[in-house]
């Protein structure tokens, strides 16, 4: 069976934390706000339309571009709490 | 100067700068032709990513399909930016740490099994093939179109660009060209966006303008456009008029499919350490953005200049259309092309543009989408140096991509299928000649289907992003993050999910794309629960994820030594000393 150690192991629920917790988000920006939650969304207007077409059209993007680097940052803080950076 | 010429002088300028960076950019070893040496600065590796990406469709099509579909287009902004959200957690990092040179490699590896392998390079040469066809039919469309020469003789050309500096430079080449193939694009974006911009809202930030008030009477451009379109008898643009499901389904297909594709995934193996792979899908996404963000204000820009142009007046009044004899000279020249088609039904010499509100013979002006970006320039007015940018950048876009794509083609044949399948003891030497070779003869199938394009050339991008979600994604993320999967359980989980996606995709749009076999029309009232054939990829990875999980819970799980290799991805350190083997 599998030899991994504690540390590695908590490394990884570390990782894996951060993975779903952005991903929430993720989904939540595009297919909530953007698509899903829109209709709920429509009371809050922007620039001649509603909330959830900025979503759609510019938001979500601008959501995945601040995720990709808050986890690359926090992952290479954990890389360096747990010892297992490069370098 | 004549427009033509400008074209042929900036267009030629940029094919000299790529041919000079193929002579400096020589691959000499295995691991610079199929990783540029695992040394491109994550920066750098992101806008070459971005080329790799944005191919001719993004840039000529999208704000096209944006502004005559409006809001519903959004599935394809969330869909082709957010997979990179999942490459820089879910994929990228990992197969950078496992340091080989093939997508198909990881998978025959962590799966202990050849058959895995084997699906693997079907799916990588099925979806890169059909995907690179589109390119080369891009190069030939682009040069007949801006530089009036034939649309063999463009091909052969843009064929010819590719095969020098990618048979030289290999990845290495490549990732070189398409950094400057991504300034050249971006500019020639950008450039009539921001004009454009200004001249409608006076904001200079196309991003910002789109969601500004108009400089003509102050209200928003958005309502403005809603309302202008509202009249000529469309629906409203901003309004959904898909179902939900299938839009969500859809941009999700397109998400996994951008992380699964493995011309996408190989740019990763490039960058020096793990935690460049990381930041460098960020740094991608941020080159892919400046564009992906000025599509939709160009195209709702685009559609309010349209009508405005063909509109003048009021849609109630005889004389509210634009007068077929007045009309402005960019209408002219792109009649010329066939793009613009206008059929006086009603003899009125007034060029009548209107929805399907109206009668089935109400409107008289057919639009190619295409138009949106190509005439961009011209409607606003621009210099012919705009214009001719404008073509060099379409080039760009459709060349960078055509390279990343034949690259992974061509590395899976050398690598996967010659070295890691029917002679393993070929020499290094030996693996780089054939890899070039692969390479040559990957771009001659290419442009061969380029020159006769098979009936299905149209709903390639299907086939490409359903096989890339519903095959190579799942397997991918099963090996990094469930160890329990095992060889029986990953080989059924990739049959599953491609053989339901397929037959899905067949069934709407006939067998292997043979006109007259669909077992059903392909409209949303046949499609199952409203899915479209586009969208079905996410259930075909969704059947992947189910079927492989199941079966591997009930046979053996992998041997301990796959087991620790999965613990060993997982963590950075050693990435430096796990290369190039």
């Amino acid at each position: 069976m599998s030899t991994e150690t504690t540390s590695g192991m908590a490394y990884w629920k570390a990782n894996v934390r951060l993975i779903s917790i952005s991903l929430v988000i993720w989904a939540v920006c595009s297919y909530g706000f953007g698509i899903i939650l829109r209709p709920a969304l429509s009371g809050i207007k922007i620039g001649g339309t509603d909330l959830g077409f900025w979503f759609a059209q510019q938001g979500s993007m601008i959501v995945f571009l601040v995720l990709i680097f808050f986890y690359a940052y926090k992952m290479n803080q954990l890389d360096r709490q747990f010892d297992v950076h490069e370098d | 100067m004549e427009l033509q010429t400008l074209t042929f002088i900036v267009v030629g300028l940029t094919f000299a700068l790529y041919i000079g960076i193929a002579i400096w950019a020589r691959a000499s070893t295995t691991g610079e032709f199929y990783a540029a040496g695992r040394g491109v600065h994550p920066v750098a590796n992101g806008m070459a990513t971005a080329a790799d990406w944005m191919s001719a469709a993004s840039f000529i099509s999208m704000a096209g399909l944006i502004a005559f579909q409006g809001y519903d287009a959004s599935l394809f902004l969330m869909g082709w930016t957010g997979g990179y959200v999942l490459l820089a957690m879910l994929l990228a990092p990992y197969l950078r740490k496992f340091g080989k040179f093939t997508v198909p490699e990881f998978i025959g590896d962590r799966y202990y099994s050849q058959t895995a392998r084997i699906v693997a390079v079907i799916c990588l040469i099925v979806a890169s093939l059909t995907y690179v066809i589109g390119q080369m039919k891009g190069i030939g469309v682009a040069f007949s179109r801006f530089l009036e020469v034939d649309f063999a003789t463009g091909l052969f050309t843009g064929m010819a660009i590719v095969f020098f500096y990618a048979v030289l430079g290999g990845m290495k080449g490549i990732t070189y060209t398409q950094i400057a193939q991504y300034c050249v694009l971006i500019m020639a974006y950008t450039i009539p966006a921001i004009f454009i911009s200004l001249q409608l809202t006076g904001n200079p930030i196309p991003q910002l303008g789109m969601f500004s008030s108009t400089v003509a009477d102050g209200t928003p451009l958005l309502m403005k456009l809603d309302q202008t379109i509202v009249d000529l008898g469309f629906t409203q643009y901003t309004a959904q008029k898909t179902n939900t499901l299938n839009m969500v389904l859809y941009t999700f297909s397109l998400m996994i499919g951008t992380a699964g594709l493995p011309h996408v995934i190989i740019r990763f193996f490039t960058v020096p350490r793990v935690k460049d792979a990381r930041s460098s899908a960020g740094w991608a996404l941020v080159f892919i953005s400046i564009l992906y963000t000025t599509a939709p204000a160009v195209g709702s820009m685009a559609m309010l200049n349209l009508a405005n142009t063909v509109q003048p007046g009021s849609v109630a009044a005889a004389d509210g259309s634009l007068e077929y004899e007045a009309r402005p000279q960019w209408f002219k020249n792109w009649e010329k092309t066939g793009l613009l088609k206008f059929e006086d039904k009603n003899s009125n010499g007034r060029v009548e543009y209107r929805g399907p509100k109206f009668a089935g013979t109400a409107n008289e002006l057919t639009v190619d989408r295409d138009i949106m970006v190509l005439a961009n320039p011209e409607i606003a007015g621009l210099p012919n140096w705009v214009i001719a940018l404008v073509a060099a950048g379409g080039l760009a876009a459709a060349l960078s991509t055509a390279a990343g794509l034949l690259l992974a083609i061509a590395s899976s044949i050398s690598h996967d299928l010659l070295k890691g399948i029917f002679n393993p003891n070929i020499t290094e030497k030996g693996e780089l000649m054939a890899a070039r070779v692969a390479m040559a003869g990957a771009i001659g199938v290419a442009g061969y289907f380029g020159l006769h394009p098979p009936g299905f050339a149209a709903q390639v991008v299907a086939l490409a992003f359903g096989l890339a979600a519903s095959s190579i994604f799942p397997a991918l993320m099963m090996g990094i993050f469930n160890k329990r999967v095992n060889n029986v359980g990953a080989v059924t989980g990739m049959l599953v999910g491609l053989g339901s996606t397929l037959i899905y995709i067949f069934w709407f749009k006939g067998w292997f794309f043979v006109p007259g076999t669909a077992m059903a029309a392909n409209t949303a009232d046949n499609w199952f629960l409203g899915i479209s054939p586009e969208a079905f990829g996410a259930v075909g990875a969704m059947l992947n994820f189910a079927s492989a999980i199941l079966v591997s819970k009930v046979t053996a799980e992998p041997p301990e030594h796959i087991q620790h290799m999965v613990e060993d991805i997982r963590t950075p350190r050693g990435a430096g000393a796990a290369t190039d083997h």
